[in-house]
């Protein structure tokens, strides 16, 4: 025994949870809502799932390698996530090169140049997309979308509807139940089905990967203010109603899947707090007075920046002082 | 049934692993035949040798004086010749301390005017915490603090609350249990003679719910105690640090920046310390034994067992039996305990656990993937993920200002940590640098 004695520092004991664990659990979680984006918008669409994974996979090998990591990490399910959230959030009429690009972009650029998982500042699936829609402008356009097949009703009346949150076209002719089921709902792929992406959502929360204090306080930051804001007499009716505000574009798949991300989100529950109701504002007042529909990118890439200030001026209260940080003491 | 009490910020729930040991009543082990006391076995100065090569000492003499205040007393576990005063690894530094190496000689004689009834009745506070001095008590929870310097209490804070600590939240550890069963009567004896020195109105037995045995015993013990109360306490680790013990009961708060429990007019004894205390005023006989677990699923046969201080780990060991595949040898619990790069090492007052682990491995480490659960679940409300990045980098100003000298170490952080960090080893790392550096600057000016 004595030659073999491994010293190491205690605790000797660690908790089951992985980093593999909890990025698969992830990829668990939005399996309902990829499962629901395939109805509705055809096979076509599994290729981008396909194609997206594969590339982020990819990349993410050659990135290890160069980068002299170990090449089991592709394993740990970050870059399977970053491929499927990123084809989630893809238009499903998005040409399939637009889907590599980005899932290169997300895992190369957004993620591995800054020292791989865990020091990336932006959610690479979601700095992808942005990116994706700077380079492709016309490709990742509104007007290109395609429609869905219905779960129940007729299709006709909402074909020529972009997304529900545009601002010229029809009125919408979209009740809230359309909206929760992603009934007929145009949109990106994975973000119409908001029944799939509550239940993922769910579960994470109760699997306690996600901090549920985000997603309620993104969405109840929209929620308020879209319901207060004035809107413009030239809005259409639906604008001053929060519920369909709520239901429509990328919200909830941002608010239980993007803006969770553990990397690039604050570490204390006061700072994801601060963090949501930003992403919440942003979002309200880009689509209340912004010249674009939806805005829930923006917020939360923009959200993402401001994570290690946040991080910096949230701190959890130090147990036996009154305030976060005692006062610097001589090292 | 009172409420449950608890720490309201972070803790773990680690596997208890206690079952295999906390039925199992303590055993007073053979006297080894030869044993080495440690000069340095409690914070504080170490004690200095006042035996020499040669000597024969009786059980219970003076082998090692306090040198000051805080400081304690070390005695001769056994009757005997001095064999040697040589050095010895002390298994909480890893570093070689003076021992004196004492040969039994089995008569087991106690040294003149020791392990004798005092008259308690009549004595001065200030007598028992003279005898709880000479006797060389320290807090046997694994902290090894004086127990004589927390008994005098300065005048400026006065303590009203004294407990004793039966939370005995480490995994494993099942030995304050069995104490808290076997001696529940002593251990109320104790916790009155300490209320009595510092003239607290209010004691408190706070025990675990995991334990409700030993809860019953105390709530029958104390039925008719109006100032003393049981304490249910929730299973939470670190429920037994004296810092989250004091909030669960009381909801104070023990300040920041170097503050004490009696800040808060608390004062905080393990179960077996309690015990020691007793021991010293009432028999006046000296710590030079204690009761611990030997437990882990490297051990053949697990166990609660009294042994001699200065007792040879490696021999405890060999009469337990190791397992094939046991590569881990822990002093303390699987939380806070630490591990040994060898055998050869004498037991010292504050080891309270000796876990054998097999198939111990480190786990591979990641990056930080900032998921915040270091920050969920510290009790002390610190950020450690962040902190021990400071650490590895060396950058003692952002360490120090992420409040390094708070941490307790309890490990919740490392233990919750999906990235397998070493968080508690950096923060131990920039801790012991940080000391050196001061130590340098010192002699440098």
């Amino acid at each position: 025994m004595e030659n073999q004695l491994l010293v190491s520092s205690s605790p000797h004991v660690r908790d089951a949870d992985t980093i593999e664990k909890i990025m698969w659990c992830v990829v668990v979680a939005l399996a309902p809502a990829a499962a629901m984006s395939i109805y509705f918008f055809g096979f076509g669409v599994l290729k981008v799932y396909v194609i997206s994974i594969a590339a982020a996979e990819a990349t993410e090998l050659l990135c290890l390698r160069w980068r002299g990591k170990p090449l089991s990490r592709a394993a740990d399910g970050s870059a399977f996530i970053t491929g499927m959230l990123l084809a989630m959030v893809l238009p499903p009429s998005a040409p399939y090169y637009c889907s590599l690009v980005g899932a290169v972009f997300a895992v190369a650029v957004v993620k591995h140049a800054f020292g791989g998982l865990g020091c990336n500042i932006w959610n690479p699936a979601l700095a992808a997309r942005v990116f994706l829609q700077f380079a492709y402008p016309l490709r990742m356009s509104l007007s290109q979308w395609s429609v869905p097949r219905m779960l129940w009703g007729k299709a006709a009346e909402v074909a020529t509807m972009a997304s529900p949150l545009a601002k010229e076209g029809a009125a919408a002719p979209l009740s809230h139940l359309d909206l929760l089921f992603g009934n007929g709902v145009p949109g990106c792929i994975g973000e119409t089905c908001k029944v799939a992406l509550l239940l993922g959502g769910l579960y994470l929360i109760a699997r306690r990967v996600v901090d549920w204090r985000i997603p309620l306080f993104y969405i109840g930051t929209v929620f308020v203010l879209t319901w207060l804001l004035p809107a413009g007499h030239d809005a259409p009716a639906w604008a001053a109603d929060p519920f369909y505000h709520v239901l429509s574009g990328g919200l909830i798949i941002g608010a239980f899947f993007m803006a969770t991300d553990m990397v690039t989100t604050p570490v204390t529950r006061r700072g994801r707090i601060v963090f949501a109701m930003g992403c919440g504002l942003l979002v309200a007042l880009i689509r209340r007075y912004g010249g674009y529909p939806e805005g829930v990118a923006y917020s939360i890439i923009f959200m993402n920046t401001f994570t290690p200030l946040i991080d910096r001026w949230v701190c959890p209260r130090v147990y036996g002082s009154r305030t976060p940080r005692p006062a610097r003491r001589q090292a | 049934m009172a409420k449950t009490m608890t720490f309201p910020v972070g803790g773990v729930h680690p596997e208890e692993g206690k079952d295999r040991t906390s039925g199992l009543p303590i055993r007073v082990s053979e006297p080894p035949g030869e044993v080495a006391v440690l000069m340095a076995q409690h914070i504080g100065a170490p004690a200095r040798p006042v035996v020499k090569k040669k000597d024969r000492v009786r059980k219970g003499q003076l082998v090692g004086e306090a040198q000051g205040f805080i400081s304690a007393n070390v005695h001769a576990p056994v009757s005997g010749a001095v064999k040697a005063v040589e050095e010895r690894i002390y298994s909480v530094t890893g570093r070689r301390v003076p021992a004196v190496i004492i040969e039994n000689d089995g008569q087991e004689r106690w040294a003149r005017g020791l392990n004798e009834p005092q008259d308690v009745e009549s004595m001065e506070p200030a007598r028992m915490v003279e005898l709880v001095h000479e006797c060389g008590v320290v807090g046997l929870g694994g902290a090894t603090f004086p127990s004589h310097v927390k008994l005098s209490p300065p005048a400026e804070t006065p303590i009203a609350d004294v407990f004793v600590n039966g939370a005995e939240c480490e995994p494993c550890a099942t030995v304050d249990h069995r104490l808290m069963l076997e001696h529940t009567d002593d251990v109320v004896d104790g916790l009155k003679l300490i209320m009595r020195i510092v003239k607290a109105p209010n004691g408190y037995v706070g025990i675990e719910r995991n334990k409700p045995d030993a809860i019953e015993a105390f709530r029958k013990a104390l039925a008719d105690e109006a100032s003393i109360r049981v304490v249910a306490l929730q299973v939470k680790y670190p429920q037994g640090a004296e810092q989250q013990l004091i909030t669960a009961v009381t909801g104070r708060e023990v300040p920041s920046q170097g503050g004490l429990p009696g800040d808060v007019g608390c004062l905080v004894h393990n179960v077996a310390t309690t015990l020691a205390v007793r021991d010293a005023i009432r028999f006046r006989r000296p710590l030079v034994e204690r009761a611990l677990t030997v437990t882990g699923d490297g051990i053949e046969n697990a166990g609660n067992f009294v042994e001699r201080v200065g007792t040879s780990v490696a021999g405890i060991l060999e009469r337990q039996g190791l397992r094939e595949g046991a590569n881990q040898l822990i002093l303390g619990g699987p939380m806070m305990g630490i591990a040994q790069g060898t055998a050869d090492v004498p037991l010292v007052k504050g080891n309270n656990a000796l876990l054998v682990l097999r198939g111990a491995r480190i786990p591979p480490q990641r990056d930080c993937i900032h998921c915040g659960r270091c920050v969920e679940h510290c009790p002390l409300g610190l950020m450690p993920a962040e902190l021990s990045i400071a650490c590895e980098k060396q950058d003692w100003d952002a360490a120090v200002e992420l409040n390094m000298l708070e941490c307790k170490e309890c490990g919740c952080c490392a233990y919750v940590c999906p990235a397998k960090r070493r968080i508690v080893h950096m923060i131990k790392f920039g801790k012991a640098e940080l000391r050196l550096r001061k130590a340098r600057a010192r002699e440098g000016s």
